[in-house]
């Protein structure tokens, strides 16, 4: 059996299997209990499991990650809310240099279990202070474990992978994906960290995204298929571990890529990959390693602005089309 | 918890005087590891940096022997007492001060970074604030395992005026978290007076009242008085009574790191502050008290032998081996990051 639900039902309902499976995991952020979330998307959870493992935090995003990170080194496994990626900036210190780093200088003496949910990412005319994709930030960090799911089932199974694996993980929930829906199993489902998805299987490129890309390049291989191009679309699912077995065995077939990223240009996820096929595919390639990504420019707030500029199916069409030349 | 062993010469003491020996045993030696640790880094020896607590040494003293084994210390760059308060074998710390695989976290911290989980030292954390949130952590795990275990979180005056401290405070005020904040007011940052920077005379205290707290101020150079403010927090930590914020006035003998000759500081301050050396303070007291003075040497004499054994280790311990810097990124071991 199966049921159709929302992405952001998804995220309950993840937490949920974990917080009923395993009583060390707790879940704490700002009006995440009583509220249910400003995205509605932890409603329900104080409900079932009180106030005690579901607990709503001043706004202090550094006591938050503090109280996590403290937590997880002796014997809890927290799940910490941070309401959107952007402000991560403001307990940086706790991402990029607690969090990553205590495991590696204490020689493997401390262990830390713990998940950083946010909402990532445009498309709400949020503004650039509440819409970067911020993926790439945390993907620049040794020691980080980086997840992105783009559809509800992958929502539940990372979830509980992020949850029950014993290193730190940055869960970024793309926010325009809240509302959309999929088709989700019924019972438990939990996947593995670092195994990428072929959402479409194709012949003459392949095309990697993440998150709320994968839709739309679902969609634009789906138009190029009218065109007479057979596209490939990876759903890279995790940046750190990152599957580039897929994606080269992929590349091997087409011998072109497209990735498709929401961060802005500069240092984004896409360049890392275009670098490991650049050298590792290079004899197979028969067209330009290709990026579309949202220009390195702060995301602006219009929704004719933001939609020029986040990538756009028919960017992608264009990217494909271009390889293929 | 106490660290006095019991031998033929202090069987006959009495429990409170036995107390007083472990404080005077902490800190004779965090004395003979400090002075040692400042010499092997003018050897170059000890490389990078390193911070000393030589004058400071009652406060870490009074909690190591207030603490239960099982309690949480979180301390920062300058955490060799407090990491040594908590038995953690000097040999471990000063192999990793040389860097050398035999250190407690072998050679990959540093001066900057003793842990010793094993001992409770739950690590020292040298970004400013960085360790009170995480102190609240431990000690809401703690609250919600039931374990009747207290965090300890140590920090400097300077740390009371960035933003983690006051996060903190409110924390563990409104999740009643069984942790005692311990400001070491040493009257200095790195080179500045604490004093030409707070909005406030009394760095830590005088926030208090803002998180609902007691404003406590002690005199940070007196074992005994460390140790009777520690036992008191930490019983109302660990009986539910919420966390306790104190305010230990102390001052560093030496500059804030490294060669520092501390210059900016004015010589009368300085002597005056020498004057409330807590060793030979202390020291006399307990003579004044009437202990045998022979205990006492038996202590130091032991100090500055652990002290010569744990720096001849150090010496003769190899530098880590290449392949160790790729280990330990993950809880598998490893430091892959692809397939
Ligand atoms: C966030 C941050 N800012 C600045 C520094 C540089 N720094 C290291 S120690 C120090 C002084 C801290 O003073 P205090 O808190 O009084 O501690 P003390 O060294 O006196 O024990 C500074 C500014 C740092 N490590 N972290
Ligand atoms: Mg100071």
């Amino acid at each position: 059996m199966a049921e159709l639900i929302t992405y952001r039902d998804a995220v309950a309902r993840g937490l949920a299997q974990e917080l009923r499976r395993d009583p060390t995991v707790h879940f704490i952020g700002e009006d995440v209990a009583a509220a249910g979330g400003v995205f509605k998307a932890t409603k329900g959870l104080l409900e079932e499991f009180g106030p005690e493992r579901v607990r709503d935090t001043p706004i202090s995003e550094e006591a938050i990650l503090g109280a996590a990170m403290g937590a997880a080194m002796t014997g809890l496994r927290p799940v910490a809310e941070i309401m959107f990626s952007d402000f991560l900036a403001t307990c940086w210190d706790l991402v990029a240099v607690e969090i990553p780093k205590t495991r590696y200088m204490t020689d493997g003496q401390v262990s830390l279990p713990l998940v950083i949910r946010t909402a990532n990412g445009g498309g709400l005319r949020f503004g650039a202070q509440h819409s970067q994709a911020v993926e790439n930030w945390a993907m620049s960090i040794p020691g980080l474990k980086v997840v992105a799911p783009s559809n509800p089932r992958d929502v539940i199974g990372l979830l509980a992978a992020a949850i029950r694996d014993p290193d730190p993980v940055v869960f970024f929930e793309q926010k325009s994906l809240y509302p959309t829906k999929g088709e989700v199993p019924d019972g438990e489902i939990i996947d593995e960290l670092g195994v990428a998805s072929t959402v479409r299987p194709g012949r003459d490129v392949t095309i990697v995204a993440l998150a709320s890309m994968v839709p739309r390049a679902v969609a634009a291989a789906e138009e190029l298929d009218g065109l007479g191009i057979s596209a490939e679309v990876i759903d890279l699912r995790c940046l750190v571990p990152l599957d580039t077995t897929t994606v080269i065995e992929s590349v091997k077939r087409t011998s072109r890529l497209v990735t498709v990223e929401e961060n802005p240009r500069l240092c984004g996820w896409g360049a890392e990959i275009v670098s490991i096929v650049g050298e590792e595919c290079f004899w197979h390639l028969d067209g330009p390693l290709t990026r579309v990504t949202t220009p390195h420019i702060p995301l602006p707030s219009s929704d004719a602005l933001e939609d020029e500029f986040l990538p756009s199916v028919s960017r992608i069409v264009e990217a494909a089309q271009k390889v293929l030349l | 918890m106490s660290t006095t062993q019991i031998t033929e010469a202090t069987r006959d003491l009495s429990s409170e005087e036995q107390t007083r020996l472990g404080l005077y045993r902490q800190v004779v030696r965090i004395r003979a590891f400090e002075e040692r640790a400042y010499r092997l880094f003018m050897e170059g020896l000890v490389k990078g940096t390193s911070h000393l607590s030589l004058g400071m040494e009652a406060i870490a003293a009074g909690f190591g022997e207030a603490m239960r084994a099982d309690d949480y210390t979180f301390c920062t760059y300058r955490g060799h007492a407090h990491t040594l308060a908590r038995g953690t074998p000097m040999a471990g710390v000063m192999g990793e001060l040389l860097g050398r695989a035999s250190g407690v976290c072998g050679g990959k911290g540093g001066s900057m970074h003793l842990t010793s989980v094993e001992h409770g030292a739950m690590g020292s954390y040298a970004i400013i604030g960085a360790h009170l949130p995480i102190a609240n952590g431990a000690a809401w795990s703690a609250q919600v395992r039931g374990s009747g275990q207290v965090a300890v979180c140590f920090f400097g005056d300077g740390t009371t005026n960035i933003g983690a401290f006051h996060e903190a405070l409110n924390l563990a005020k409104v999740w009643n978290l069984p942790v005692v904040f311990v400001c070491e007011n040493n009257l200095y940052m790195e080179y500045t007076a604490i004093g030409d920077v707070t909005a406030v005379e009394h760095p830590a205290a005088d926030r208090a009242s803002a998180y609902g707290l007691e404003s406590i101020i002690v005199d940070g150079n007196d074992p005994d008085v460390m140790y009777e403010v520690a036992t008191t927090a930490i019983e109302r930590a660990r009986s539910g009574g919420g966390p306790s914020l104190i305010e230990a006035k102390t001052y560093r003998h030496g500059g804030h790191s490294r060669a520092d000759p501390g210059e900016y500081r004015p010589d009368d301050e300085v002597a005056e502050w020498l004057t409330r050396d807590p060793v030979p303070n202390y020291r006399a007291r307990l003579l004044a008290d009437g202990l045998d003075e022979t205990i006492l040497e038996d202590v130091e004499a032991q100090a500055h032998a652990d002290v010569d054994a744990a720096t001849e280790a150090a010496r003769a311990a190899p530098p880590p081996q290449v392949q160790a810097a790729y280990n330990n990124v993950w809880a598998d071991g490893g430091s892959s990051w692809r397939n």
